[in-house]
């Protein structure tokens, strides 16, 4: 490189511009030459590192593009097999080449919003708890996080406690209210469903009542309110969006859970008769059977499954994710 | 004598609600503290040195370990890792260096709804992408599910971490005629270094636990296996097949790597706590 730079210099006349060169203008230009060289360097690394982001970024959304697009070419197959009936078809038999995701629909709003039913007073509770009542001190925070751990854990290792331990003792209830005694079913996924989805409405709720103006808390207790009704017709109204919002985080969470329903809801494609029965989610019946779908129709079929499932949790987290963004605006 | 009631009425429900409140917001706690116990009772009595470094017996014998999980976790995890955080801090420093670009409004939009899709949706979308094309069952398709399933959490705490930093840091270095990159690499990823650090930890954490999207990617094996393109074991798979066998030896198994897992979650998950409570001080 050196050498070129040397001899265009010398020989090239523009350059040389007529003058006597001594060799350290030489140098000096060399110098110079190489300082704009090194710019140019960064420069053209600028705009690499520019554009590679810009990539990545685009990446992204290719990359949910593309999730979505799967979804819909694989599904493809089984909406012309069945058409939009699938939707409320009632009976689910791949033998027969009969698939109604009806029974699957009805398992996951069941699992879900009984679960979400049980989990909403204990995450208000939570909420409320540390946004208003003890919002500082070291037993909060250790509540705080504590509960915030809850998410941590893995669900596959919820639904084996729950296998292991919480089937027994729903079988025993079963037993005492006189329900057939099975133990797997909706009820137990819904109460484990409850305990994973507590810290989602928790912390979002918690954070929105930390935001409600002091002011007008101070202003509902100088007209003599307790602290239930300032809570009650103060702090509930204000942060209505953003609780309603922590609620469709957590439905959001609730559908799309595999792994602990999975294991203990119980597994058949019978429309379940009562919250006790055996069911099946969608998430479910996907991971139980989507390895042994031996025909393309079959398969598709639970691809279509995929699909509904990702539209409908998409749609709740983006009405979920807006209402908070209202808020906090 | 009336009005005197009837604020003791008042006063004594708004002492209630206040029990009620906090009995409630305790018990959250109870069904952690119990699967936690009951786990670590169960399965800290299976950990020894020959479950950590023996594959799994077949039925019917007692002992055997779980190496090959830990290995195919460790595996599958660090592949993810390496794809999906190069990938989810240079999103993150797109977003946070573009507020208002239009391609920034659908990136976060497309980050949005990442973050919401169902693991077992990303694992059916990994079959199609990655197993299909390389005709069969692979770790590192596994890997690439779980690398999507990352990527919205780096993004997020890269961004959050790179706005929070003051805009006096970033001036300083463009007046001393730093060009771009170097502005993003020296200065201001160092800077945000701990706060991108415990994004990246939190998303391993939840992964490391994920199941459904290896469900038909990685597969499973019961042999130890370091090929990246052949079915691959990982401790949650093996707690899913072997919790729901009917076999004791297998639970006792599952048991075992139940507590592993466990563990290395939630040390994981309070570590991240600490760096990033450290780091919000120091800021």
């Amino acid at each position: 490189m050196e050498t070129t730079v040397d001899n265009n210099l010398i020989t090239r006349p523009e350059n040389i511009l007529g003058r006597v060169i001594t060799s350290a203008k030489i140098r000096d230009a060399v110098k110079g030459i190489k300082r704009i060289q090194r710019s140019h360097r960064q420069i053209k690394a600028e705009n690499v590192f520019r554009k590679t982001i810009i990539l990545v970024a685009l990446a992204m959304v290719v990359l949910v593009m593309g999730i979505l697009l799967t979804l819909i070419l694989q599904s493809v197959l089984s909406v012309k097999a069945t058409g939009i009936g699938y939707l409320w078809g009632k009976t689910w038999d791949p033998v027969r080449d009969i698939f109604g995701a009806y029974p699957f629909i009805l398992g996951t709003i069941l699992t879900s919003f009984l679960a979400l039913f049980i989990s909403i007073p204990f995450s208000f509770a939570v909420a409320i708890f540390l946004g208003e009542y003890y919002p500082k001190g070291w037993l909060p925070n250790l509540l705080k996080n504590t509960v915030e751990l809850i998410a941590a854990v893995p669900s596959v290792i919820y639904g084996f406690w729950g296998l292991a331990v919480l089937v027994p003792i729903v079988r025993v209830f079963e037993t005492k209210i006189g329900v057939q005694p099975i133990g797997l079913g909706i009820f137990t996924s819904s109460l484990i469903l409850a305990v994973m989805i507590i810290p989602y409405a928790a912390s979002l709720g918690q954070s929105m009542i930390k935001m409600v103006p002091s002011n007008l808390k101070e202003a509902a207790y100088s007209l003599g309110a307790t602290r239930w009704e300032v809570i009650r017709s103060v702090i509930l109204p204000y942060t209505k969006s953003g609780l309603f919002a922590g609620i469709l985080l957590s439905l959001g969470r609730a559908l799309g859970e595999t792994m602990a329903v999975t294991m203990v809801i119980g597994n058949t494609s019978l429309i379940p008769k009562s919250i006790f029965a055996p069911g099946n989610t969608m998430a479910s019946v996907i991971a139980n059977e989507f390895t042994e779908a031996d025909h393309p129709v079959y398969l598709s079929a639970l691809i279509e499954l995929g699909l509904v499932l990702f539209l409908v949790t998409v749609v709740i987290n983006m009405i979920g994710k807006r209402l908070t963004k209202q808020f906090t605006i | 004598m009336r009005v005197n009631s009837n604020v003791k009425y008042r006063i004594g429900k708004s002492t209630g609600f206040q029990v009620l409140t906090i009995g409630l917001a305790f018990a959250c706690v109870v069904p952690l503290i119990f699967i936690l116990i009951y786990i670590i009772e169960a399965g800290i009595t299976k950990i020894n040195w020959h479950f950590i470094t023996n594959l799994p017996k077949p039925v019917g014998e007692a002992g055997g370990g779980v190496a090959n999980a830990l290995l195919g976790s460790m595996i599958i995890i660090g592949c993810a890792s390496v794809i999906a955080i190069p990938f989810g801090i240079l999103c993150g420093i797109y977003l946070s260096e573009n507020k208002t670009s239009k391609l920034a409004y659908w990136s976060r939009l497309c980050v949005d709804i990442l973050q919401g899709v169902p693991s077992i949706v990303v694992g059916i979308v990994a079959y199609f992408w990655l197993v299909k094309p390389l005709g069969g069952f692979s770790a590192l398709s596994g890997s690439a599910a779980l690398a999507i399933m990352m990527l919205p959490i780096i993004i997020r705490s890269t961004e959050e971490t790179l706005l929070m930093l003051p805009d006096s840091l970033r001036e300083a270095a463009y007046a001393l005629g730093m060009p771009f990159h170097r502005v993003i690499l020296k200065v201001i990823i160092p800077c945000g270094i701990s706060g991108i650090l415990s994004g990246v930890m939190l998303s391993v954490a939840r992964i490391a636990g994920e199941t459904a999207p290896l469900l038909f990617t990685a597969f499973g094996n019961p042999y130890l296996s370091g090929n990246v393109l052949k079915p691959m074991q990982s401790l949650p798979l093996l707690i899913f097949n072997y919790a729901t066998s009917p076999y004791n030896d297998w639970h006792d198994l599952a048991w075992g790597a139940s507590c592993i897992l466990l563990i290395f979650v939630l040390l994981l998950n309070i570590f991240t706590k600490l760096i990033t409570r450290k780091w919000k001080v120091q800021l």
